[in-house]
């Protein structure tokens, strides 16, 4: 099966249980795990490290940035602050109203993920164990044709409905996100759940077990990474999304965390530190949380790639 | 064949009248829009295909997809070539390969309007101040505000943006071939770029079309990376076509208009998207 293969062959996978930094390890020379036995291109190395310095150096911009004071914005702006003023953040706090903005794209991504992940997996779950029923393979295609109808198209209509319907808020959001996500992960779960093997839920079954408990007690167990992956693209995604709040969100004090950082955009040229300080702790979040998790995200990512 | 339980059924007809209610009918009220002179409220009536006829005329959206298709089609293909060497290159045996892939996928875990307005004090200071060091009279100023130059600068965050993803993907597919395919090319006397040419590229093919046809997709939709760095200026330089139908339909009044010019888009879209998978499919097959 190819999601083993491929968990087996992560390179992380195969002996790094601790943390990333590798900063502990001062002797090249010794290895770490076997697989790296081989000998180290270190030209290549450096060149890749050379690399992610593009990756880097906005945020170490963006950093020494938040924490200047105006007059400090002067040249290439990449040198450091004389004396970091942290008093920023605070009021970049207080001026975007940050744990109200926070708390929004919070609410709305942790429902966003739980509803998607109880739902999608159940949808695919019945496609695909009655795939020999043409209703229900229509069902795939007729979900699965949404991820090529631009988003335009709907959004005049969908802003209309939802203010029709009182959806223009949180709640809206969180349904809209787990309908829409139908489209790529029925997709993806089905592509996983045609090669979980079929022994244990008919085992389950003939036991007496409905179809319902099966699901909850047997499938959606074994679908832990497969959900991961569900869950991780439906966070970054929940978090990150700038237009579909933008539209449908009515209300100021629902606002998310990317919407909220229009509020520089009328007073930009003097408030460019502020603003910086704001936009870290906007990206704070998911970036942390990221840093912990960093080889598990990927992994999840992966795995979503191969079926 | 046995009778399909009706649990099934359960499980997926609340989904259905979702999507449906959610997604189809705002689909079909967008096409059924586009043939009237509604414009977001009050009365309205049939005007055939006037709204079509017209945005065939209309300069501002010709230039939007324009600007689109120039942007998107740059940024794919420059996303493809950067990530597929980043990727080989994460693949090869190097150190530190975990934190450097960790590093080459954070732009994805961020917000694209956010990082945005970083880009555009980069674009709009940092850089002339270096042009202007080093003496070059066109990047001694903004290129954001420079109305031939400002979509590169979109081009240059768009990629940076989505290569992170990119990389991921190809470093998936990267990790489906068997390390003994190199070592016996190795044997035979194959160099780098022979192995990449004979076992790398033909073996990924899948994921070369899938990312092709992705970054394709994601870019003509652009509008995120738009709104902080240009906001669709100089003038209308880079307003990108669903900037065009965000704008004149929500704020310019065209509610009717610029439904028919997203009926259009769309139709663009899957041809494209069909036109490109055909190519790029024929090429995986003859590979």
């Amino acid at each position: 099966m190819t999601t083993d293969a491929l968990t087996r062959s992560t390179p992380p996978a195969a002996g790094e249980a601790e943390p990333p930094p590798p900063r502990r390890r001062l002797w090249p020379g010794r290895n770490r795990d076997p697989r790296e036995s081989f000998r180290v291109n270190w030209w290549l190395t450096a060149l890749m490290c050379v690399l992610s310095l593009t990756v880097l150096i906005p945020l170490y911009f963006a950093i020494v940035t938040a924490l200047k004071t105006p007059e400090e914005l002067t040249g290439s702006g990449f040198g450091l602050p004389a004396d970091p003023r942290w008093a920023n953040f605070a009021e970049a706090w207080e001026l975007t109203n940050f744990p109200r903005a926070a708390l929004n794209s919070a609410l709305i991504t942790v429902g966003a993920v739980v509803l998607t992940l109880l739902t999608n997996s159940m949808v695919a779950y019945a496609i695909s164990r009655n795939w020999h029923r043409r209703r229900f393979r229509i069902l795939f295609f007729y979900f699965v044709s949404a991820l090529f109808v631009p988003f335009p198209i709907i959004m005049l209509p969908v802003v209309k409905q939802t203010s029709l319907l009182f959806m223009d808020n949180q709640i809206g959001l969180i349904f809209l996100y787990t309908v829409y996500g139908l489209a790529l992960n029925v997709f993806i779960y089905v592509g996983y759940l045609n090669s979980v093997p079929r022994e244990l839920e008919e085992a389950a079954m003939t036991e007496g077990a409905s179809i319902w408990t099966t699901f909850w007690r047997i499938i959606f167990p074994l679908l832990a990474p497969i959900n991961a992956t569900v869950g991780i693209l439906t966070c970054l995604w929940a978090w990150n999304d700038f237009l579909l709040p933008l539209v449908v969100l009515s209300a100021p004090d629902a606002q998310t965390l990317p919407l909220v950082q229009y509020v520089f955009q009328g007073q930009f040229s003097t408030n460019y530190t502020l603003a910086f300080s704001s936009y870290l702790m906007a990206l704070a979040p998911l970036v942390l949380v990221y840093l912990f998790a960093q080889r598990w995200v990927i992994s999840g990512v992966m795995r979503g790639s191969v079926k | 064949m046995t009778r399909t339980s009706r649990t099934f059924y359960w499980m997926v007809v609340p989904a259905f009248v979702l999507f449906f209610v959610f997604h189809t009918i705002p689909v079909l009220q967008g096409v059924f829009y586009s043939f009237t002179d509604y414009a977001g409220y009050g009365d309205w009536s049939f005007v055939g295909f006037d709204n079509y006829a017209n945005i065939f005329g209309d300069e501002r959206i010709r230039d939007s997809y324009l600007f689109t298709f120039q942007f998107a089609i740059l940024s794919t293909v420059l996303v493809n070539i950067l990530a597929l060497a980043i990727a080989v290159g994460l693949n090869a045996k190097i150190r530190f390969r975990t934190a450097l892939r960790g590093i080459f996928f954070l732009p994805n875990v961020m917000s694209i309007l956010v990082v945005g307005y970083i880009f555009n004090y980069l674009f709009s200071y940092s850089l002339p101040y270096l042009g202007a060091k080093l003496g070059s009279e066109t990047f001694s100023t903004s290129i954001l505000a420079n109305e031939d130059l400002a979509w590169l600068a979109i081009v240059v965050f768009a990629v940076w943006n989505a290569t992170a993803f990119a990389v991921i993907l190809y470093l998936a597919g990267l990790q489906t071939i068997p390390t003994e395919l190199y070592e016996a090319a190795a044997i035979d006397g194959a160099g780098a770029w022979r192995q990449f040419r004979r076992i790398t590229f033909p073996l990924i093919a899948a994921f070369f079309t899938i990312n092709m046809v992705l970054s394709l997709k994601n870019f003509l939709n652009v509008f995120d990376h738009i709104i902080p760095l240009t906001d669709g200026g100089p003038g209308t330089a880079t307003e990108s076509i669903s900037l065009v139908i965000y704008r004149g339909g929500f704020q310019g009044g065209d509610f009717a208009y610029q439904t028919a010019n997203a009926v259009l888009f769309f139709i663009v879209i899957v041809a494209f998207s069909l036109f490109q998978l055909r190519i790029l499919m024929r090429r995986e097959v003859r590979a």
